[in-house]
């Protein structure tokens, strides 16, 4: 009998010594990173960047898997159905709060479906136009697109694009109906807008710097609280007398409801490793945009951030009467 | 002068030991993935993404330039052999490759394939090199209302020139049209015919489409008859190569199909399928016997062949002279780029020449590396036509899936192959040709969307259409085929020449 109860006890404390290993043990095998958009994309991009660099802070390889469709929404159910254990996370931009007003019938809540772990970039936007158009300054700029609103078009890469919701807010500030014409996605809107069939767009960085310094269009502005070092000749659309256009594409991890407080924690303290790297700054700078703080790669900055946004743009959007679904 | 420094500054970048390694392997790879059905370049390329980190930027994309144009002649290759295009540009190398096969000419259409596409890409590779900045701008030139009109002549030359009724062919045009439909409408973002799945949001998949109504429907038929289909493939292959008189009809072509491949390939969206399904129309308008198309012609490989392998090239264009990307392969690649540190976009020809020019001399090498690994693996190939069914059916149909699923990690793309294949069993009993309706699929949301775009612009006055003087010429010509098709002498013997053909 006592034998048995030996083995009893020995298997109990396998099982403790196992189950502690599987929380100190985190990652021991290969992560994998949702990204809801294409490959190739900014996104995308962003994602395969940062998943190298916390690949080799955590000791396991993140494999970036693109499950696109729906603006993202698809690949976020995805994860919000995945197993919790911190093996399957989500890096989403400003569509998952913003999707949350988009989308009438969403198959997860952004705020109960998911375990923040941090932002990773907040990629600002620039005001832009074919290179030949006629205003020199923002300034010009508001008011012939005032007084002209009714022969300019504006691009976007579609409905619940980040170019989208930034011209949403542009016309607000400008008071000015302007004609839309979304495209499927950035590429073809900026092939129409360096051709000079389109007049203007709001869009990242990303997609407009090289686009700038190369002089296929021009920019007027750029949309974040401060000038950008990237462009330090180009106001803020505050200076140029529209405020409330402070918009850029902010970047999260996220990994399921329910995944353990530790393995949260290890992908937080690795994501704020990989955010003071000074390479991941370099890479991004490249395409016009920086790491986030380190302060801001925690559950906590980007739980807070999710909720104030999702606030921010259910008025804008219900206003507009635009829905994706 | 700047042409040949540049190129010798190409070729040198090019033919480093290393470069030339990874050129070699990006095409075996390429071919590797263009013969197994459904694997695309796309999935490919987006798989060996982290592979690329620790490549020199140039190294890596070469490698990944040569899977893409690798991809396009291994494509050929299953298009061919069982009638499976993996692209939608090798649908119409199908259409008589396939036949070529089930007479037992299978190897001369592999090799007027092969001879074909590389003829086209080392003049595209030229006319990348001289003309990329003019043929840039004219692609700008082109606005949605040129895309519509361009769009409409395609559509109607599809029609013109299918094979068989006249009647079943528009059925199946306007058939892909209303599949097209299906997805998310991207002017007003309400969701169209998706019955409420989201997996229907983005629209149905074009390779599960492909893979579906092609090859699955053909290994239906196949099963209905049990062994007797399979001894015409099996019995005799025939010359492996082309004979003089082969090689003689495919010049004409291959020469067409390459211009209009070069042109087309520039647009962004459909150019390549147009340039292969335009090819196609021309050649059979052109030919003393086109009762022949449909059955096995020669330029019906040649024509479709050369053009979409120039359009591969050519697709480049925009990509390395703006840093747009023309289609999602190119996407990739600017992913690729980024991820090595260059940015895309009008700057690097003159920041980065070693990398521009490199990469265009690199399409050219890697041409010459796909015929001289492609005609003695021909014999190869010709002989997995004689790998019984009961081997063959299966491993075709696993390779499918997995292909299909890579592409969005979707399951319900695979009840979407099997849906498909039972309707395209459906086509084929009831004699309904799915080239028509593949192009009509592929084509529809581009025609919607720059007719309501053009719309847009044009502030509701569709005299934009004509007003344009591309979008007016592109009209016009739509026009002069539908009044040829229309003239009862043509029509006339048009039905002869059908209904001999049947």
């Amino acid at each position: 009998m006592a034998s048995l109860s030996r083995i009893g006890s020995l298997t109990a404390a396998a099982i403790l010594l196992a189950s502690a290993a599987v929380a100190q043990g985190y990652p021991d095998r290969q992560v994998t990173m949702v990204v809801p958009f294409a490959a190739g994309g900014p996104t995308d991009t962003v994602a395969r960047l940062v998943a190298e660099k916390m690949s080799a802070d955590l000791g396991q390889q993140i494999i970036v898997e693109n499950v696109g469709g729906a603006g993202g929404t698809l690949g976020a159910a995805q994860v919000a159905e995945a197993e919790a254990d911190g093996y399957t996370i989500l890096l989403h931009h400003i569509g998952m709060a913003t999707s949350e007003s988009l989308y009438r019938e969403l198959p997860y809540n952004a705020l109960e479906a998911f375990a923040p772990v941090g932002l990773v970039t907040e990629v600002p936007m620039t005001v832009v136009a074919r290179a030949d158009f006629e205003p020199a300054d923002m300034a010009s700029f508001v008011t012939y697109v005032k007084e002209n609103a009714d022969t300019i078009t504006m691009a976007n890469a579609g409905i619940g694009a980040a170019s989208h919701l930034c011209g949403m807010l542009l016309m607000q500030a400008l008071e000015a109906p302007i004609v839309t014409v979304p495209y499927r996605g950035t590429g073809p809107a900026m092939t129409e807008l360096v051709g000079g069939q389109i007049d203007i767009m709001c869009d990242q960085t990303t997609n407009t710097t090289e686009q700038i310094q190369g002089g296929t269009i021009k920019a007027y502005a750029v949309t974040t609280p401060e000038r950008l070092d990237l462009f330090p000749d180009l106001p803020t659309a505050a200076e140029a007398g529209l405020p409330g256009i402070e918009v850029s594409v902010w970047h999260g991890i996220y990994a399921p409801a329910g995944t353990p407080q530790e393995a949260v924690d290890r992908l937080s303290t690795s994501l704020q490793t990989v955010l003071a790297d000074p390479e991941l700054s370099t890479r991004l700078a490249e395409l016009g945009t920086a790491p986030s703080p380190v302060e801001d790669g925690t559950p906590e900055a980007l739980s807070a951030k999710l909720s104030a946004e999702i606030e921010r743009w259910r008025p804008i959007i219900e206003e507009a009467g635009v829905y994706a679904d | 002068m700047d042409l040949f420094s540049n190129l010798a500054l190409g070729f040198a970048t090019a033919a480093t030991p290393l470069n030339l390694g990874f050129c070699l392997i990006g095409v075996i790879l390429g071919t590797l993935i263009g013969v197994l059905p459904g694997i695309g370049a796309t999935a490919t390329i987006a798989m060996l993404l982290p592979i690329t980190f620790q490549l020199e930027p140039v190294s890596s994309l070469i490698m990944l330039a040569g899977i893409y144009y690798g991809a396009q002649y291994g494509g050929s290759t299953t298009a061919i052999l069982i009638n499976m295009p993996g692209e939608s540009s090798s649908a119409v190398t199908a259409i008589d490759g396939y036949q070529m096969a089930r007479r037992g000419k299978a190897g001369t259409a592999l090799a007027v394939a092969a001879l074909g596409s590389f003829f086209a890409g080392t003049v595209a590779t030229l006319l990348v090199a001289i003309f990329a900045p003019p043929l840039t701008a004219v692609a700008l030139q082109f606005g949605a209302a040129e895309y519509f009109s361009l769009m409409v002549l395609g559509l109607v030359c599809a029609v013109a020139l299918a094979h068989g009724s006249f009647l079943k062919a528009l059925a199946m045009v306007v058939l892909g049209l209303l599949l097209g439909l299906v997805g998310t409408d991207i002017y007003t973002g309400a969701p169209r015919f998706t019955l409420g799945l989201p997996e229907l949001a983005d629209g149905l998949s074009f390779v599960a489409l492909a893979v579906g109504v092609f090859g699955i429907a053909e290994i239906l038929r196949n099963l209905e008859g049990g062994q007797g289909d399979r001894e015409v493939l099996g019995q005799k292959l025939g010359g492996l190569f082309p004979s003089r008189e082969d090689l003689k009809a495919m010049v004409g072509p291959m020469l067409r199909g390459t211009a209009l491949g070069s042109a087309l390939g520039i647009l962004p969206g459909g150019g390549a399928v147009l340039a292969a399904f335009g090819s196609y129309t021309i050649e059979k308008r052109l030919s003393k016997r086109p009762e022949e198309f449909g059955q096995g012609a020669i330029a019906g490989v040649a024509g479709p062949e050369s053009a979409n392998n120039a359009g591969a090239q050519t697709s480049f264009i925009p990509l390395l002279t703006l840093g747009i990307p023309a289609n999602p392969v190119m996407a990739l690649m600017v992913g690729a780029m980024i991820i090595q540190g260059i940015v895309p976009g009008p700057n690097v020809a003159t920041e980065q020449p070693a990398l521009f020019w490199g990469i265009i001399a690199s399409m050219w090498i890697g041409n010459l590396m796909l015929i001289v690994l492609n005609l003695p693996l021909i014999g190869i190939w010709v002989k997995l036509l004689k790998v019984p069914y009961h081997v063959l059916f299966p491993i075709i149909i696993a390779f499918s899936s997995i292909g299909v699923y890579s592409v969005k990690g979707n399951a319900f793309d695979l009840f979407a192959v099997a849906g498909f294949g039972l309707l395209g069993y459906v086509f084929l009993k009831l004699r309904c040709e799915p080239a028509p309706l593949l192009l009509g699929f592929v084509l529809g949301p581009l025609l919607e969307e720059n007719l309501r775009r053009a719309m847009i612009l044009g502030r509701g006055d569709p005299m934009v259409f004509l007003t344009r003087p591309i979008s007016a010429g592109l009209l016009v010509l739509t026009l002069a085929v539908v009044v040829i098709m229309l003239m009862p002498r043509v029509r006339r013997k048009r039905e002869e020449v059908f209904v001999e053909g049947d």
